[in-house]
């Protein structure tokens, strides 16, 4: 359970010594001594660091030697792996899934988490979805409403805002009480972890105009149909999608100089290039900052991609023929003649089958589901199948669930959990039935993750270094005691009218501390295992939720 | 010294400031070695400093941005005239009194020597402060913190916001503080079953360990700094949220708190691609809370204003031309602010290299002639007093500024 500890601070100053590098279990030990050397530069930062630390971090880097080498470096046991896979394939067990994991096998757990159209949606969680009936509207239809409370709001500003504001908090509520519901209760947990994966990765940010009515479209549509399917198509239903087209600036972009039919003595209307999307698209979906191209290339692939807007009235995508640039364009190497559409599609063909592409899309999931420093190899072996599958993504994700790194026992518990992984498996483990998404929302505000809250298009990061600090230390301490306690309202609307309901939301029910144990069995270290023993019962449950362990996976 | 003495030393001295809380600093002299404070507020997402300080002299500027110039001094939502050559955004009207008083400068085309037109890119290198280099591990400030006289505890720099920011992060222990309201609240902790019980679980030397200690001090320190303003709005409705008020926690807690010496902000909404607007709209809707943010924290600083520096910057500038949708893509060039009682104020820095067409880098932006790390490491030096030894630790390799800058008040 060392690994538990890793610091997220810079690398190490170790310099590898002939030992180190052929030592048979390198990798492992290497890792110790750098997470030991790092515990020490921490605990040598509160003091003088003048002479004293030169023979402090000698004197203790030996220790750590000694210390490192007899720890085993054994496999997994049995109830390790499923945890392993329950942790990364899902957002943690929920009571009885480690039992089953291990009753079905983890290898054929992974393939079934591959193919979630083979496993069915439990009745309780499709009544729940089809209450929500804001995310089953059509964005045709929620454009239009939108379009309707502005317009109100010309006419009579008090009530129009009022409609606008009320139907962008329901349309927000029930999209994130969808995303959640099913992160806590589907069991096509991969699904869900990659419906996260990938709407981070492209990302769109709810709180900008349109998108706040946009957004339940563009998960429904444009995310989730290809999580697991081809990037080309994911690439594609993205570029297309009018969130990101409005998200993005392209939706407004047109070639130099064009003049729009009906001015209207609108001086504001668009009339040339912008660079946003063209940028984003190479350095952030597909090719990644060191992918290979110049400011010339941004700027060819937006005279490209100019015309590519949406209808705002039926709410999809059109080619607008009379905005693009029609001259021929030299990008990435490539002469393009005037071709209309079809320039954007090539574009996007090259982007997807690009061995940058290949290499940035295997870094970042070999970063998400194993390592914050993914080992080069395994990115490597990951890129090569990118590329051969021809961006077959659950082909990627087989290779990497059955990689040797996945599996190696220095990567078992060492990835921090990023709040939206803490506050779900938090509620997973403790079994919350979960009405009531508002607590659930502000915690993940307060924990710096707000869903759908991300303002900048390179979506959130999902390091130790990124998420642990101390603020956010005290935070997750806070939200585990107030769940642990059943002091957050989730089982009940709290409505302020109905004086049953209230009194409801106040019968607290503590999450059974021995239930919560067993289902966390082979999750705690001893030491926590023990701090929690010593403590009174009713604070068992929130020393549990609230430990380092837990805050791992 | 020998370590277990040394050690001993901290932890009572330590003990004894959670144990007496604030009167121990109100009665203590101020500690000499972090009597110098700065404050570093990134604008993220690389703010239109042509918008900002505008170069209302030059037509190039006027010719180039038929819609969203800021118009001449004078006019309606006109720019206020600095020194009859640039101005300052209309939205930025609270700042005027500090530029009478020479408590306020700005250094025109400064930016990065890195080419780079990456957001993500340009701020890690600012953060980093190693352009060019993506592999440096930690943040210059906390490099900065590591080279400082004086002993260091893990509120002497702080941050605001629920994340550690890049410029922070490395060796030195640094603590975050809650953003808004939420700041100096109690919190399930401060119940001594539950803090003691959490406290056994923590007691370790692990980095979630430290985490979890230097949270508890930071926190007690805000609560007991804070602690008049948590009671007024008690009384009251919630507190807003927003940069005036983080301002003004950061003032409180470092007017109050002597062991604090440097602070780090960060602002986002700058990336202005559409709709930007003029002396009124997008642009202007965002630089009025941070002219207000930045007047709060020079008046609620109180005297220790004399005895800061807060520096504004971002990761870049943007183009010179307005694009096809009244907007601005990603450029080069910026400005970059500088307040406090201790720096060259009322004065436009930098050598200004002009927007006629040649000048132009890459035909585009505006060009750079001051590397950022030049300024920043003025004021590491002038006015923090790091000895120049150091300099090469916190900016390695940073080339010599040909024409010299006199940014602090001899």
């Amino acid at each position: 359970m060392l690994a538990v500890f890793a610091a997220g601070t810079s690398a190490s100053a170790m310099a590898e010594t002939d030992w180190a590098k052929h030592h048979p279990r390198r990798h492992e030990v290497n890792k110790r001594l750098n997470n030991q050397n790092r515990r020490i530069h921490q605990r040598v930062r509160t003091e003088e660091r003048i002479h004293l630390k030169r023979h402090f971090v000698l004197i203790v880097g030996v220790l750590a030697c000694v210390i490192a080498l007899p720890a085993p470096a054994a496999e997994l046991t049995g109830q390790q792996r499923a945890l392993h896979v329950l942790n990364r394939l899902a957002y943690g067990p929920r009571p009885g899934d480690v039992a089953q994991v291990m009753r079905m096998g983890v290898d054929q757990y992974i393939d079934e988490q591959l193919h979630p159209e083979r496993i069915v949606l439990p009745a309780s969680l499709n009544r729940q979805l089809a209450n929500l009936s804001a995310i089953k509207k059509s964005d045709r239809d929620l454009i239009a409403e939108f379009r309707d409370a502005a317009k109100e709001a010309k006419q009579d500003p008090e009530r129009g805002k009022q409609e606008r504001r009320e139907l962008v908090k329901q349309i927000a509520l029930q999209t994130a009480a969808a995303r959640l519901s099913r992160a806590i209760d589907s069991p096509r947990q991969l699904e869900e972890v990659m419906v996260d994966f990938w709407f981070n990765h492209f990302n769109v940010f709810e709180g900008k105009g349109l998108d706040r009515v946009l957004i339940a479209g563009y998960e429904r549509e444009a995310i989730r149909p290809h999580v697991l399917g081809r990037f080309r198509d994911l690439l594609g239903a993205t570029a297309t999608h009018p969130a990101m087209l409005f998200y993005l600036d392209n939706w407004q972009s047109t070639a130099p100089g064009f003049k729009p039919l009906f001015r209207g003595g609108n001086k504001q209307a668009p009339s040339g290039l912008n660079e946003n999307y063209a940028r984003e698209l190479m350095e952030l979906h597909t090719l990644g900052v060191d992918g290979g191209y110049t400011q010339k290339d941004v700027t060819e692939l937006a005279r490209i991609l100019t015309g590519w807007t949406f209808d705002p009235r039926e709410g999809s995508f059109r080619f607008a023929e009379r905005r693009h640039d029609q001259g021929d364009k030299t990008w990435m190497g490539h002469s393009i003649n005037a071709n209309g559409q079809a320039e954007g599609e090539f574009a996007l063909d090259e982007l997807a089958k690009s061995p940058a592409t290949a290499r940035h899309i295997s870094y970042k999931l070999a970063q998400y589901f194993v390592a914050d420093q993914p080992p080069p190899h395994l990115v490597e072996q990951l890129a090569r199948r990118f590329t051969q599958s021809g961006g077959d993504i659950r082909a990627v994700l087989n290779t990497l669930f059955h990689s040797p790194e996945f599996w190696d026992p220095a990567n078992y518990g060492g990835k921090f959990k990023t709040p939206y992984q803490y506050v779900l498996s938090a509620l997973r483990a403790s079994d919350a039935h979960v009405v009531n998404y508002l607590p659930v929302l502000g915690a993940l505000r307060q924990l710096g993750m707000p869903l759908y809250g991300c303002q900048t298009p390179d979506g959130y990061k999902n390091t130790q270094e990124a998420w642990l600090n101390p603020d956010a230390l005290t935070r997750r301490i806070n939200f585990a005691t107030a769940l642990a306690a059943g002091r957050l309202p989730l089982s009940t609307i709290p409505d302020r009218d109905n004086a049953h309901a209230m009194e409801q939301a106040k019968n607290f029910t503590p999450v059974d501390a021995k239930v919560l144990a067993a289902t966390l069995d082979g999750l705690l270290s001893e030491q926590t295992r023990a701090s929690v023993a010593a403590a009174d019962s009713r604070l068992q449950s929130a020393l549990m939720l609230g430990s380092p362990d837990f805050m791992h996976h | 010294m020998d370590r277990r003495k040394f050690i001993q030393a901290a932890t009572l001295s330590g003990m004894g400031l959670i144990a007496v809380g604030k009167s121990a600093w109100a009665a203590r002299s101020v500690e000499p070695a972090t009597e110098r404070k700065l404050i570093v507020v990134l604008l993220r997402g690389a703010v239109d400093g042509l918008n900002v300080v505008i170069p209302h002299g030059d037509p190039n500027y006027y010719q180039m941005r038929p819609t969203i110039a800021v118009p001449r001094p004078g006019q309606e939502d006109g720019a206020i005239d600095l020194d009859g050559y640039f101005g300052l955004h209309p939205a930025l009207i609270s700042l005027q009194p500090l530029w009478q008083q020479g408590k306020l400068a700005f250094v025109q085309a400064a930016g990065s020597p890195d080419p780079t037109r990456s957001h993500f890119d340009a701020q890690d290198f600012m953060e980093s402060g190693t352009p060019g280099r993506k592999a440096t591990a930690d943040g210059w400030m906390n490099r900065l913190l590591g080279n400082l006289p004086g002993v260091s505890t893990p509120t002497r720099a702080i941050s605001v916001g629920p994340v550690m920011p890049r410029i922070l992060s490395g060796h030195m222990a640094t603590t975050n503080i809650a953003s808004g309201a939420a700041a100096g609240r109690p919190g399930v902790l401060d119940r001594p079953a539950i803090g003691t019980a959490f406290s056994k679980l923590y007691q370790g030397q692990d980095a979630m360990s430290h985490a979890y200690r230097d949270a508890q001090q930071a926190h007690l320190e805000v609560m007991s700094s804070l602690e008049d303003e948590m009671r007024n709005a008690d009384n009251g409705a919630p507190p807003p949220n927003g940069f005036p008020v983080d301002a003004s926690h950061v003032a409180r807690l470092m007017r109050n708190n002597p062991r604090i010496q440097l602070a780090f902000m960060a602002l986002g909404g700058w990336d202005t691609h559409a709709n930007e607007g003029a002396g009124k709209g997008q642009l202007a809707n965002h630089l009025s809370p941070l002219g207000q943010g930045l007047a709060t924290l020079a008046r609620e600083l109180g005297p220790t204003f004399d005895d800061t520096t807060i520096v504004v910057m971002s990761e870049f500038g943007r183009t010179v031309r307005q694009n096809g949708n009244n907007g601005t893509d990603h450029g080069h060039g910026n400005v970059m602010w500088l307040l406090g009682g201790r720096i060259a104020g009322g004065k436009v820095h930098g050598d200004w290299p002009g927007l006629d067409e040649n000048r132009l880098y890459e035909g585009r932006d505006l060009a750079v002639t001051t590397d950022f790390r030049t300024v920043l490491a003025q004021v590491a030096e002038r006015h923090l007093q790091l000895p120049d030894t150091r300099l090469e630790q916190i900016f390695p390799a940073l080339p010599r500024q040909v024409k010299p800058l006199n940014l602090m008040r001899v």
